[in-house]
């Protein structure tokens, strides 16, 4: 009987783990557009917050991370389709700026691409 | 290939007629102050559009230039009661450079004293739980493990001898001591793996903080139990044992082998470091007549700038005064310092040697070479390389699998075999959180990318990508253009030979007069040589290029023809008499240009493209790592045979047109041939651009050719073997790296997890796990820096 119940406790935080990590919703913000140019604050803190921005094609688009730690693992944001690589100073916000000219899916990650974000362009 | 899409600048000329500025602005402190600004600047005549952030707390601004200025844009934002500045340029490079050089310095120095701190109480700890375990207590700690099993009862009979009062204690009293001293460890040395492994959690990710935390923090929670209520543990029949030793030592070595990793990181942009560092700070300049030394980033364009021997170049320009050796191998890999005089280009960056120059500044600022050069790099470094997708979505899954691993592991231990009881279980689970390595396998592509990437550009090749590197290892032939990338593309006359009735120097100077309105290659040579001569004749008219074959004109009313075989056929004149000269000419490998006045030959006149002195080296290294050698070239036949033989390429596609290049590496392609193309960025782009890998050799200024993948600095066939080379070595490293870093977590995991107990009585420690694991990283980076040599 303690054995079954050892089993199926053992199952269940399994699927716990599996089910927090990899199925759960994403957040996703829209940049906002002011003077032709798109905006976008990420709060960089043992991740990306939010993780996944949405953006237009052809507006320039002004990525803001705000780094609020000096966790190393977040010390630098790649992007490499737009070949940015970038060192973000601990408690300052680095500004970056992009111009998408394609509509598709663009990663952004850490330099070791632990931490992972997305920029969503769309057409 | 990288999408096409560019990093903007922020300070630019957005259109002819428009500037934009980004100004700091201080004293915002609400979304309200940010409405405040936006209205004074908007209220100014010639803004077009005003945006506050508050979290960079710069005001970005477009506005026309001729109605208003940067200045006023100030004062409009103080008139309100914010502070402003002046907009610098924006932090240099070399700026950015250095504060992550001392954010990573500061890093690697609170890791080492942690690391040292705690290791240093871990000891302590370790000798407080000795009287524990020869208790009997500690029944299962430490046995099974190969290393510290022995280990432990090594220490065992003299530190009895040595501190007999130490097995007095009571176990009670040890254990509250020992919990002290590991939350000092957790509090102090380790608490950045608990709040980084919160914060990632709170974001639903995971990382090697959270299986430090995880695997620490369950041994931590059990010893608490037992040392606050042993009493609940011994009714239920569990010993009351503590772990706190092992959880002090796991955060000492992990902190250990962070601290070595964050130092290896560090040198793999070494090469950045040094490109950048190279600029020099200051120039001198004149102005007004007076010499004055200013900020190097303060030199305008059209400036006169001096250097004085043994300075470096502080800005690109071109020499009108002086002469001297400057030593250019920082950016070309090139150790023989170049001889600059009146006319040539000089680098910023490099190093004058002897002479005094006085130059006028071109390029400067970003324009720079040496800024371009950097930019290339960072952005060859930001690339990810093809090889590195499988590591990506491993590392992306990585976390979650091993705590699922640790929890089944844990799970198998109280099933399969109850009676080495709780504490095996949750030992053998925490050992495989412990040991699991994502990092390693996280660096092992791009720490070899950035190294790689540094260690070309000082030696004078810029690769644009990992994919680069990646795309040249797998060729298995290279085309070589002849002019300019095995000959020096500097044609010149090496003889003239008259018909009758005519004289050498007539004949050059009629064909001068015709090529003066050429702007074919081959002309300029023609033209030179008679300048040298100092031969002078009346202007061509009626001039008519004949695409492929040459050129015709009037000259002193007579039709003069210049060009190739085919064009004098065609205007069925015979060249009878000089094509024994010509078959002669081209034999040694020069190419003959025939010259018809009138409807008859008048002369022929050789011009040859000397061969580089390194390229017959650098094709037989080619040939020596198995490349299969081609050489392509728009010369006819017989001259292009003749340069193959001297350089030892037995392989010639001659006659072939820009096109007719593109077509060829097609056709080898097709062959199902990896074809790498090495040819100047500007004529040979198509072909460059449809070879697998294009390597092209800088001309001018321009270094960053879109067709090519690699840019060599010198126009030199040794440095696409360097290239070769590089790329070779690259992916070995890269292969290693991800070979060990696999086969290290598909070992460890399982081993960790107790598979050799039942066999061998193998069973790892969490502490000799965590002293694995940092180590694994650690080699992971240390291989990376093997390519800097």
């Amino acid at each position: 009987m303690l054995q079954l119940l050892i089993l199926i406790a053992g199952v269940a935080a399994i699927a716990w783990v599996n089910w927090y990590f990899f199925m759960a919703p994403k957040v996703f913000v829209t940049a906002k557009a002011s003077g032709g140019t798109q905006e976008v604050t990420i709060s960089v803190e043992g991740g990306y917050s939010p993780s996944v921005v949405r953006a237009k094609k052809g507006q320039p688009l002004r990525l803001i991370f705000d780094r609020k730690e000096k966790a190393p693992c977040s010390d630098e944001v790649v992007i490499s389709e737009f070949g940015v690589r970038r060192f973000l100073k601990p408690f300052e916000a680095t500004v970056i700026d992009v111009t998408p000219t394609e509509a598709g899916t663009f990663e952004f990650a850490c330099g070791m691409s632990m931490l992972r974000g997305q920029i969503e362009v769309e057409g | 290939m990288m999408a096409n899409i560019r990093e903007t600048i922020t300070m630019q000329p957005t259109t002819e007629n428009a500037a934009e500025a980004t100004i700091p602005v201080s004293g915002l402190t609400c979304a309200s102050c940010v409405g405040h600004v936006r209205e004074a600047l908007e209220e100014l005549p010639g803004v077009t559009a005003a945006n506050v952030n508050l979290v960079t707390r710069e005001a970005t601004v477009s506005f026309n230039p001729g109605d208003t200025s940067v200045e006023t844009l100030v004062e409009a934002i103080r008139s309100r009661g914010y502070g402003a500045e002046l907009p610098v340029v924006r932090a240099s490079l070399a700026e950015e450079q250095a504060a992550q050089e001392e954010a990573q310095t500061e890093e690697y120095n609170d890791l080492r004293r942690k690391a040292i701190a705690s290791g240093a109480l871990g000891a302590v700890a370790m000798v407080l739980s000795m009287p524990l375990m020869s208790a009997g207590d500690h029944a299962t700690h430490g046995s099974g493990d190969p290393i510290l099993g022995p280990l432990m009862n090594l220490i065992e009979v003299p530190l009895r001898t040595a501190m007999p009062w130490l097995y007095s204690i009571d176990a009670a009293t040890l254990k509250w001591t020992l919990l002290l001293l590991t939350v000092v460890v957790i509090g102090w040395a380790g608490r950045q793996f608990y709040t980084r492994a919160w914060t990632a959690f709170r974001h639903r990710t995971a990382d090697m903080n959270t299986l430090i935390a995880v695997g620490t923090g369950a041994a931590f929670v059990y010893s608490l139990a037992a040392t606050v209520a042993p009493d609940f543990f011994v009714r239920h029949g569990v010993p009351a044992e503590v772990y706190y030793e092992a959880v002090a030592m796991i955060i000492a070595l992990v902190l250990a082998g962070n601290a070595l990793e964050s130092r290896a990181r560090g040198k793999t942009s070494e090469a950045l470091k040094k490109m950048l560092l190279m600029q020099p700070a200051q120039a001198r300049v004149l102005r007004n007549g007076v010499e004055l030394d200013v900020p190097a980033s303060e030199v305008q364009g059209g400036e006169v700038v001096l250097v004085r021997p043994g300075e470096r170049v502080p800005v690109d320009g071109i020499v009108f005064e002086g002469r001297s050796a400057v030593d250019e191998s920082m950016l070309t890999g090139e150790p023989v310092p170049v001889q600059k005089e009146v006319g040539d280009k000089v680098i910023g960056g490099t190093l004058n040697r002897l002479g005094f120059l006085r130059y006028r500044a071109t390029a400067v600022g970003a324009a720079g070479m040496l800024s371009q050069i950097v930019k290339l790099m960072r952005e060859a470094q930001a690339s990810r390389a093809p090889m590195q997708k499988l590591a990506d979505r491993i590392s992306s899954v990585f976390v979650p699998i091993v705590i699922s691993i640790a929890i089944a592991t844990f799970v198998a231990w109280l099933l399969l075999a109850p009676e080495a009881g709780l504490i095996r279980a949750l030992s053998a689970a925490v050992a495989v959180l412990i040991i699991a390595c994502p990092c390693a396998v996280g660096l092992a592509v791009p720490t070899a990318v950035t190294v790689a990437i540094g260690r070309g550009a000082q030696a004078g090749v810029l690769f644009k990508g990992g994919e680069a590197l990646e795309k040249l290892h797998g060729v298995d032939t290279i085309l070589l253009d002849k002019t300019g990338t095995i000959t020096q593309g500097r044609p010149s006359v090496t003889r003239v030979v008259a018909a009758a009735g005519f004289s050498e120097d007539t004949v050059l100077a009629t064909a001068a007069a015709v090529e003066r309105l050429s702007e074919h290659p081959l002309a300029e040579a023609i033209v030179r040589a008679a300048e040298e001569r100092a031969l002078v004749s009346s202007p061509a008219g009626d001039f008519d290029a004949v695409p492929g074959l040459g050129a015709s004109a009037i000259v002193e009313g007579r039709r003069v023809l210049i060009g190739n075989q085919r064009l004098v056929e065609s205007r069925e004149i015979a060249p009878t008499a000089l094509l024994a000269t010509a078959e002669e000419f081209a034999a040694a490998g020069a190419t003959p240009v025939f010259v018809a006045v009138d409807g008859s030959v008048a002369g022929v006149i050789a011009i040859s493209d000397p061969i580089k002195p390194s390229s017959a080296a650098a094709i037989k290294r080619l040939r020596s790592k198995g490349l299969r050698v081609v050489m392509l070239t728009g010369d006819r036949k017989t001259t292009a045979l003749a340069v193959a033989r001297m350089v030892g390429i037995d392989e010639v596609v001659a006659g072939v047109l820009p096109e007719g290049k593109v077509a060829e590496v097609k056709r080898l392609q097709q062959e199902g041939r990896r074809v790498a193309m090495v040819g100047d960025g500007v004529n040979d782009a198509p072909a460059l651009a449809q070879a697998d890998a294009g390597l092209s050799m800088a001309s001018g200024s321009d270094i960053a050719s879109e067709a090519s993948d690699v840019t060599l600095m010198r126009s030199d066939l040794e440095a696409a073997v360097s290239a070769i080379d590089l790329s070779d070595r690259t992916l070995r490293v890269m292969k290693q790296n991800l070979a060990w870093a696999f086969l290290y977590n598909v070992i460890g995991i399982p081993v960790a997890a107790g598979a050799l107990y039942a066999a061998f009585d193998l069973l790892l420690t969490p502490v000799l796990a965590s002293a694995a694991m940092a180590l694994s990283s650690f080699s992971v980076v240390s291989n990376s820096l093997r390519l800097r040599r």
